[in-house]
């Protein structure tokens, strides 16, 4: 792999050194998939607030309270859903924590059955009755969107998230080689001059996350890896009951077992959850799920929760449902499924105290930065060469386009889904799905606007809107419920006040780089473009 | 005639890029699917050997690709590729006939 060995090829072309492959290299699987990759980061980024989201989005459920005792909690629960599904099989029951207000409960509906028979309902862990809230998908559509995205069946949208990851991990890989020096750069910056300060943010923006942008990408891959490469699985197993092997190392199984077909009482569930909170502690109970209801058979599954352990390896105690007595404490899983475990639980970032959860925040915001400015550079470079830069070539305007649309207009679709929450009305029929398509319409409208205005001005326009529809959401917020910024404020409720604020500084972001991009003066057209130091092509 | 033998040439001289693009995509995918399934014949239980095959996969089709676009010609690409693929081949195939045995 000698870069400047003699060629024995007919032709006398010289063959490109390893940088410079891995340039191109690092430049097509970057651009190709670069606005996907710019979606899944950006939706995926603000699902480290999922939960926060979910709660703004909520507004008529009340500011968090104490974390409340799972055990009593989960007693009450039990007791609704004696009422509310009492032919149910099986009750699933997720507890509230420091950063989720409600019980979200689900059951089978035993007329209809698989997961079409789900049902599922929100309640007050202080009263056990169910809360009415608006209809919303809350912080759950940016999760879900940002690896299986929207109006696909769900195998494909996996399917493309995992092979705009795998381009991802390719294009960090390649990113990396290419810079030799890759620490030297990172203290270069170059303000102001174009295509240099472009691939100057570009390098301190990857280089600054690298650890988190690698562990990201290879951990998001992660967390389908069975859906991706099933062939392992497949060679390895060939009954179900084998597979469950598997799986039970990964997910906590609804309670096994067939019914003994005698009718009995449930055991009080809160004994039992009171023995795991002496082992996780007070607030470390994920969720309780019951099977086999309403028999001698029943079993309950009492789940540790996702906080206080970098790992998401199922833990948990079962009951006999009967009798009451522990039967099973799985705690722990072979060594490589504790890999996995750990590896997804780094991505998903649950364990994560409010500092960590900001930092994780930020460092993907810059790994969004990264895809972005990426993205840009690409124009940038190229404009310069432009034989005429007035009408720029066929694939340059569509690159050019599709930035537009996606960095500028990917936030203010986002900023489009918040406002929808808050201004459709209650009684609308598929409310929540209302709410998604707005997302879309606002998405596409971008991408027309972006296609017909002068990029320039599209860029201009594009980041004043979204400055301006992030910078009065929450005025919009404080217009429609009674939990506006100054009451939030007054009442310590970080979580609408952090809410407000953040909205605040991201269309303060958005306000400067529409700013910038007006006061950028593009240079004349450079006499021929000279090679870059530092940067191969 | 001069036209034919141009296209032609162009054709071809885009032939090794398709080719490394192919090695890469596909090639690079079975490599990995292969590691996969070459895993479950290391000695530990089952279960750990086929999550290690999973971890790693992810890791090979990473170094797949980079291989693919590194070395100087798309002839070495698909080489490199099946140098490695002949060892997993020969794992994997100790594991598609021994579960056959079971």
């Amino acid at each position: 792999m000698n870069a400047s060995s003699p060629t024995k090829q007919s032709t006398p072309r010289k063959v490109p050194g390893l940088r410079q492959t891995m340039s191109d290299l690092h430049i097509w699987t970057g651009l190709l998939v670069g606005w996907i990759l710019y979606a899944m980061f950006l939706t995926g980024t603000v699902s480290y607030f999922r939960d926060e989201i979910s709660q703004w989005m909520r507004p008529e459920l009340a500011a968090r309270s104490p974390v409340p005792d799972a055990a009593e909690v989960a007693q009450r629960v039990a007791g609704t859903l004696a009422s509310l599904a009492p032919a149910s099989p099986q009750w699933n029951i997720g507890l509230p924590d420091e950063r989720n207000n409600v019980v979200s409960v689900s059951w089978q509906n035993p007329k209809i059955p698989g997961r079409r028979g789900l049902e599922t309902a929100v309640l007050d862990p202080a009263s056990g009755e169910r809360l009415n809230a608006r209809e919303t998908r809350g912080g759950d559509f940016f999760y879900v969107f940002h690896f299986q995205f929207h109006y696909m069946p769900v195998p494909w949208g996996r399917w493309l998230a995992g092979f705009c990851a795998m381009f991802m991990l390719v294009a960090i890989v390649s990113g990396v080689i290419v810079h030799k020096k890759i620490f030297a750069d990172f203290f270069t910056f170059r303000w102001g001059k174009g295509q240099r300060a472009w691939l100057d943010a570009h390098n301190a923006l990857s280089v600054l996350g690298l650890p988190f942008h690698l562990m990201i990408t290879y951990s998001g891959l992660i967390t389908l890896m069975l859906l991706y490469m099933p062939w392992g699985s497949d060679a390895a197993f060939k009954t179900p009951a084998e597979r469950q092997a598997l799986t039970a190392e990964m997910n906590v199984r609804t309670p096994p077992g067939k019914p003994s077909g005698e009718q009995a009482e449930l055991a009080p569930v809160a004994d039992m959850v009171r023995v795991a909170q002496e082992r996780w502690g007070r607030d470390n109970v994920g969720r309780v799920a019951i099977g086999n209801l309403g028999d001698a058979g029943a079993r309950v599954m009492v789940v540790r929760g996702d906080g206080g352990r970098i790992s998401v390896s199922p833990q948990y105690l079962m009951f006999d449902g009967k009798s009451g007595e522990l039967l099973q404490v799985k705690d722990r899983v072979g060594p490589a499924a504790e890999t996995r475990g750990v590896v997804f639980a780094l991505h998903l970032g649950r364990f994560a105290d409010t500092t960590v959860r900001w930092l994780y925040f930020l460092v993907s915001l810059a790994g969004t930065a990264m895809v972005g400015t990426g993205l840009v550079l690409w124009t940038v470079k190229r404009r310069a060469k432009l034989p005429d830069p007035e009408h720029p070539y066929f694939s340059f305007r569509l690159v050019e386009r599709l930035n537009i649309a996606t960095i500028a207009g990917l936030p203010l679709a986002m900023a489009a889904f918040l406002w929808g929450n808050r201004l459709l009305p209650a009684s609308l029929t598929g409310r929540a799905d209302w709410e998604i398509h707005l997302f879309f319409i606002a998405w596409g409208l971008t991408l027309a606007f972006a296609s017909l205005r002068p990029p320039r001005r599209a860029w201009i326009e594009l980041l004043w809107a979204t400055a301006a529809a992030l910078a009065l959401l929450p005025l919009l917020n404080m217009l429609t419920t009674a939990r506006g910024l100054p009451a939030s404020l007054a009442a310590g409720d970080w979580v609408f006040a952090g809410f407000d604020l953040a909205i605040w500084a991201f269309a303060a972001l958005a306000a400067i780089l529409a700013r910038r991009t007006a006061l950028h003066k593009p240079r004349a057209v450079r006499q021929r473009a000279r090679p870059m130091a530092g940067e191969p092509a | 005639m001069s036209v034919v033998l141009a296209k032609a040439r162009q054709a071809l001289a885009a032939g090794p890029l398709l080719s490394r693009i192919a090695a890469a995509v596909f090639g690079g995918y079975a490599l990995a699917a292969l590691t996969s399934v070459a895993a479950v014949a290391l000695p530990m239980s089952r279960t750990e050997a086929v999550f290690t095959g999973l971890l790693l996969s992810f890791v090979i089709y990473t170094l797949a690709v980079i291989w693919v676009f590194a070395v100087r010609s798309a002839t070495r690409a698909w080489a490199g590729l099946v140098v490695v693929a002949v060892p997993l081949l020969l794992a994997a195939w100790t594991v598609w006939k021994g579960h056959g045995a079971a």
